[in-house]
């Protein structure tokens, strides 16, 4: 049986030291790696009908986006080093959305980067980290 | 960029500073026109002493015969909204798509503006408490035309390769009528309300709203804004211009964040308001009965009331006119009757609920203190009911009428934009130009006297509705068979519920 970490990326520093950290993990426990990156999107957000009709065509550019600048260099990258790589792009509520990637794919841990926010832009906006570690069902590690 | 905003300032600059020239020559060369046009739209036909446009017949007609045809899906498929918009049918693999939220939202804030502050004034002052019965129920006949338009809607847009979407009644009759072998006919009518949406996009879904805002602004301000016109109108076109021709995101995503936040706002203490004269309400609400059907001192008894009940609705909560069909059309869905379905929901929140509301308001006031209003009208009554108890309310009613001035112009940028490229085609430069030119109507809108060019527009928007409607009976039946179908495989299972 196969163990899956599931590493959130998102371009930043912070998720790529998230991600060393985890292919180190991976390395030493002979796991395979889950790439997730997520798009912050909400279904009852507002938006003018020309937004609404220019969605589809953002949705799809934002996947590839997602997929072409971050996720495929580095499934490529850690293919070479002999680690098994899963990628995935959702929409949705960071955190939320996290989790339930991590449940389909079976993943038992869950590394993150953390964006640093301010403690007056986390308690008006909340932080995605600590979302996750409140309420998630698998350890989580957030890498600084 | 720049020169765009150039443009714009000139064309102010001139207007402005002929202003009263303008005004004479615009009217004096519009008035004849709008005087005939009004008079074929809006031909009225007497009856028993009150008089019922004809228009008017036609729409609630039409909402009559869809509610029965449909099975009265405004009731039936009621629930069901509600669950589509809560996302309890929502496939997890469609993340990041358009949601049926976002779409009811998106339509729900082009309808509701000052018409829903301002027109149940206008419908009480001259139809009696007993209009706001009749409101209700074009409201209620009104969710089943909406259903048939939106369906229609989304069933027959026209998908480009890369991925936008054009919808709407021109589209639909088109189409439609090709499917039928009469061709010639659907190109004509999909013409016509193109041409149609176009106009009233320029008139009440833009200067008329600009015009308003600004009467506003002037009103709670104790008339400082006299002569500053083209200042409002100046500001409010940049405004208007950096969200539809800039794409500035931002100002849009505030706008349409508060607009519905408004709106709960104006029904929070409308409520307030209406509880605040508790011991009126019996008599308020039978009034609305009484009145309803006996028609006490309004022209025309009963009918009268009825017949400007019904009229405010449709010019509340656009049911018939294909308006909102466009706005749903962009959305990406398999099923076009959930977008129908969802539609329903419009009529009910626009009429049924804040026009209600407004009608108590003013309703309970004129229990309590019957001349509370002394000579104001529209907006002004409104305002006035809400001052008996807060002395302080015109200030945000005025806010909030703005606002909703400035969504509804937005959506209708969008609706006259897809009349534009049903004619002109899918263009860039056109569309700029289209824009541009919508931003100098705004302007112009707080500047010139309205009269005449309005009643053109409105005479148009209120002329759309005959191709749409008959075109809506056209296709009924392909509407019901897509409906059964579909309540069948949500009933069997074969569509899933995800939550």
């Amino acid at each position: 049986m196969s163990n899956k970490i599931l590493v959130a990326l998102d371009g930043s520093d912070g998720s790529k030291r998230a991600l060393s950290a985890a292919v180190a993990h991976a390395k030493l426990t002979n796991s395979d790696l889950v790439l997730a990156y997520v798009i912050d999107w909400s279904p009852y957000s507002f938006h003018t009908p020309q937004e609404l009709e220019e969605r589809h065509k953002r949705r799809e550019s934002e996947i590839q986006r997602a997929n072409d600048s971050i996720l495929t260099p580095e499934k490529e990258a850690l293919k070479s080093e002999g680690i098994n790589v899963e990628t995935v792009v959702h929409h949705g509520k960071i955190a939320q959305t996290l989790l339930e990637l991590c449940d389909q794919h079976g993943a038992s841990q869950i590394y993150t980067g953390r964006q640093g926010e301010s403690r007056v832009h986390a308690m008006i906006f909340g932080s995605v980290s600590a979302a996750l570690v409140q309420t998630s069902s698998v350890p989580v590690t957030v890498v600084p | 960029m720049k020169r765009l905003f150039y443009i714009l300032g000139v064309l102010l600059g001139s207007a402005t500073t002929a202003q009263a020239g303008i005004d004479e020559a615009i009217n004096s060369a519009t008035a004849p026109i709008a005087t005939l046009i009004g008079q074929i739209v809006f031909f009225k036909i007497p009856v028993f002493g009150a008089q019922l446009p004809v228009v008017v017949l036609w729409l609630v007609v039409g909402a009559v015969f869809f509610t029965i045809y449909m099975g009265f899906i405004n009731l039936r498929g009621f629930k069901h909204a509600i669950q589509l918009v809560r996302g309890d049918y929502a496939d997890p693999n469609s993340h990041g798509e358009v949601s049926h939220f976002q779409a009811l939202a998106t339509a729900v804030s082009g309808t509701v503006g000052i018409g829903n502050i301002g027109g149940v004034a206008v419908a009480v002052t001259v139809g009696g408490p007993g209009a706001t019965f009749w409101l209700i129920l074009a409201g209620f006949l009104g969710m089943s035309t909406k259903f048939v338009e939106c369906t229609l809607g989304v069933k027959y847009r026209n998908e480009f390769e890369d991925g936008h979407v054009s919808g709407g009644p021109m589209y639909y009759l088109r189409q439609g009528f090709k499917e039928r072998g009469m061709e010639g006919f659907g190109k004509f009518m999909g013409t016509f309300y193109a041409i149609g949406i176009f106009i009233g996009a320029l008139g009440i879904g833009n200067m008329f709203q600009s015009n308003q805002a600004y009467v506003q602004l002037n009103n709670v301000s104790g008339g400082a804004l006299d002569g500053l016109g083209w200042l409002v109108g100046l500001i409010l076109a940049g405004i208007v211009f950096s969200v539809i021709v800039g794409g500035i995101k931002s100002i849009a995503r505030v706008t349409e964040k508060i607009v519905p936040f408004m709106a709960i706002f104006y029904c929070l203490f409308a409520i307030i308001v209406i509880l605040m004269n508790a011991s009126t309400i019996p008599t308020a609400i039978g009034n609305i009965f009484t009145g309803a059907f006996t028609g006490e001192g309004v022209a025309g008894g009963a009918l009268g009331a009825m017949i400007i009940g019904f009229q405010r609705a449709v010019f509340s909560n656009e049911a018939g006119i294909g308006s909102a069909s466009i706005a749903h059309s962009a959305v990406r869905t398999d099923e076009p009757v959930t977008e129908g379905v969802v539609s329903l929901l419009e009529p009910f929140i626009d009429t049924i609920v804040i026009c209600t509301i407004t009608a108590l308001v003013i309703g309970t006031a004129q229990v309590a203190a019957p001349d509370f209003a002394g000579d104001a009208q529209g907006v002004a009554m409104t305002s006035a009911a809400f001052e008996r108890e807060f002395s302080w309310f015109p200030i945000p009613l005025a806010f909030a009428a703005l606002l909703f001035a400035f969504s509804t112009m937005i959506s209708w940028s969008y609706y006259g934009l897809k009349g534009w490229t049903y004619l002109f085609g899918e263009g860039e430069t056109g569309q700029t130009i289209y824009k541009v030119m919508f931003c100098a109507f705004v302007a112009l809108g707080c500047v010139v006297q309205l009269g005449p060019i309005l009643d053109i527009s409105d005479a148009l928007v209120f002329l759309i509705c005959v191709p749409n409607i008959l075109g809506l009976y056209f296709l009924a039946p392909i509407v019901k068979r897509e409906m059964n179908s579909y309540f069948d495989r949500v009933a069997s299972g074969e569509i899933k519920k995800f939550k």
